[in-house]
């Protein structure tokens, strides 16, 4: 449902972030992207969210050119994408339960729809309690798993996730890629970036090694080798 | 759908500009500022225009006729002058009424009465007062009546007594009208541009949430909306808060400008028409809110 053909990125003669990357992801793999810090995995999942566009070649979600949406299209695919960030990028002004309902709002979802909806979502990751409590009130873990909720309100394809453990600890950690498996195992695809090596030996599912912008392994069930 | 599209969005406005605090009281402060130089200008132009057509109203022409002069001529030179298209309005002042007149400014004075009395006739004669619809025409009015065909019935002429005041009055009316509109659109550029740049920068601490805004899939109207609200709070706010600043204004200065420019009282003025102002500065401000989140959402909006 994803591919990647023959894609580069260069921001400059001197920093390129991707070079001739290609890869097909099928629907509901659990895919892992692992690099260091530097060797392109975000740059690869900006690519797909079409925040960047490929200096060459093409990203294709199911049948459409990502690379060649216009500004209005864009909505569209970011509805059927969940993503989740290492700095979380919850709106500050306002609640958990509000951040949640945006994401149904910015769909077009109905009110009925979103006052059931977001609590179940809320009540999956384990936030019910301080759904009415600012992102300046919340744990680190806690405002990702706020994230979660709301990259997966919308039922979407492909939940993208981006260092989402970069600033959590280890406890934290194992309960945010247990809801990704959960997610995964309900039927989403998703694709996990991240250079913690733990997470990546216990999870035992695909791995896609990027070193310098390119891929140097795809393993079905991959650990974390550099 | 549109429906609760836009409950959706004036709820947020809402919910934004309540939660954003400072930084909406500082927006609306700022804005009462340019609407009140706006309203400012507004009013002093009020007093200008009025005190300017005042002051053009007390400048005429006066034919004064000789006493011999029969009063049917009088009367067609007053026609004739009805027809030219210069002339505003003529006038006539009968001889009679004309000695009534100068009796009761002079009804104090003894020696001045007597000396009326001892005369025993009438010695002033008839005269006509011209208005022009502009005071560049004294002018040609004055040439027509200076045609030789009316020398025998008339007397005098006050125009070119009176003509290097009237023209210098008229360059200053024409001077401070332009004037007035100068400063007028110099300080509600100012004014404007000032509140512009306030909400610019009030957006500008939003430009990470409307990206996110971006990330999560919401439309460019959901993300913009919101804004627009917002803007239209600022300003309907702002607009009471300078009308009820006017209030106390005008009551002290009411007066004051009376006595200095001869009226109208500003605290009437500003009671008379206070829908109407009030009117003028609300869409001041809201079209000023609406069209400043307008831009600065814009740049925010064209980054993928």
């Amino acid at each position: 449902m994803i591919y990647f053909d023959k894609v580069s990125k260069v921001y400059s003669p001197t920093s390129i972030a991707l070079e001739d990357v290609s890869f097909s992801i099928e629907p509901q793999e659990f895919v892992s992207v692992v690099g260091q810090s530097g060797s392109g995995k975000t740059t690869l999942l900006k690519l797909l969210l079409a925040e960047e566009k490929p200096t060459a070649g093409k990203v294709f979600f199911e049948s459409l050119d990502v690379s060649r949406l216009s500004n209005g299209e864009l909505p569209k695919l970011r509805r059927r994408i969940g993503a989740v960030f290492q700095d979380y990028k919850l709106l500050p002004t306002k609640t958990a339960y509000e951040n949640v309902a945006f994401a149904m709002e910015a769909a077009g979802k109905t009110d009925e729809e979103i006052n059931g909806d977001v609590p179940q979502v809320l009540e999956l990751v384990g936030l019910m309690d301080k759904a009415w409590h600012f992102p300046s009130e919340l744990s680190g873990g806690e405002l990702q798993r706020v994230a979660i909720a709301r990259a997966i309100v919308n039922r979407p394809d492909v939940v993208l996730a981006d260092e989402p453990t970069g600033n959590l600890d280890p406890i934290n950690t194992w309960e945010i890629i247990g809801l990704l498996e959960k997610i995964n195992e309900l039927g989403t695809t998703v694709m996990l970036a991240t250079h913690d090596k733990e997470v990546i030996n216990s999870l035992k599912r695909r791995v896609i090694t990027l070193e310098k912008g390119k891929v140097v392994r795809d393993e079905k069930r991959g650990r974390y080798v550099l | 759908m549109l429906k609760s599209e836009i409950n959706r969005a004036i709820k947020q406005g809402v919910v934004n500009f309540w939660r954003n605090g400072w930084v909406s009281l500082a927006t609306v402060l700022v804005m009462v500022l340019a609407l009140f130089v706006l309203g400012a200008l507004f009013f002093s132009n009020v007093l200008l225009t009025s005190a300017l057509s005042r002051l053009e109203e007390k400048v005429d022409i006066s034919v004064y006729f000789k006493t011999s002069a029969p009063e049917e001529d009088i009367l067609a030179l007053k026609s004739a002058l009805g027809k030219l298209q210069e002339v505003k309005a003529v006038e006539y002042v009968s001889s009679d009424q004309a000695l009534a007149a100068f009796q009761e400014r002079h009804a104090e004075n003894a020696l001045i009465t007597q000396a009326l009395e001892e005369l025993g006739e009438n010695p002033l004669g008839a005269s006509l007062n011209v208005k022009a619809k502009d005071p560049r025409q004294y002018e040609a009015i004055s040439r027509f009546l200076e045609a030789e065909s009316f020398e025998n019935i008339v007397d005098k002429i006050n125009y070119r007594q009176n003509q290097v005041v009237i023209e210098k009055l008229t360059g200053i009316l024409k001077a401070s009208r332009a004037l007035g509109l100068g400063i007028t659109l110099a300080l509600s550029a100012i004014a404007i541009l000032v509140a512009f740049n306030t909400i610019r920068l009030a957006i500008y601490t939003s430009k990470d949430e409307i990206s996110i805004m971006r990330l999560v899939g919401a439309s460019t109207a959901r993300v913009r909306s919101p804004f627009l609200v917002e803007g239209v709070i600022h300003g309907a706010i702002a607009s009471v808060l300078t009308m009820l600043a006017f209030w106390p204004l005008a009551a002290w200065l009411g007066p004051k400008a009376d006595r200095f420019f001869g009226g109208p009282n500003l605290l009437n003025y500003y009671l008379s028409n206070f829908l109407a102002i009030f009117l003028m500065l609300l869409t001041a401000g809201v079209v000023l809110g609406v069209i400043s989140s307008l831009i600065a959402t814009r740049r925010y909006l064209k980054e993928r």
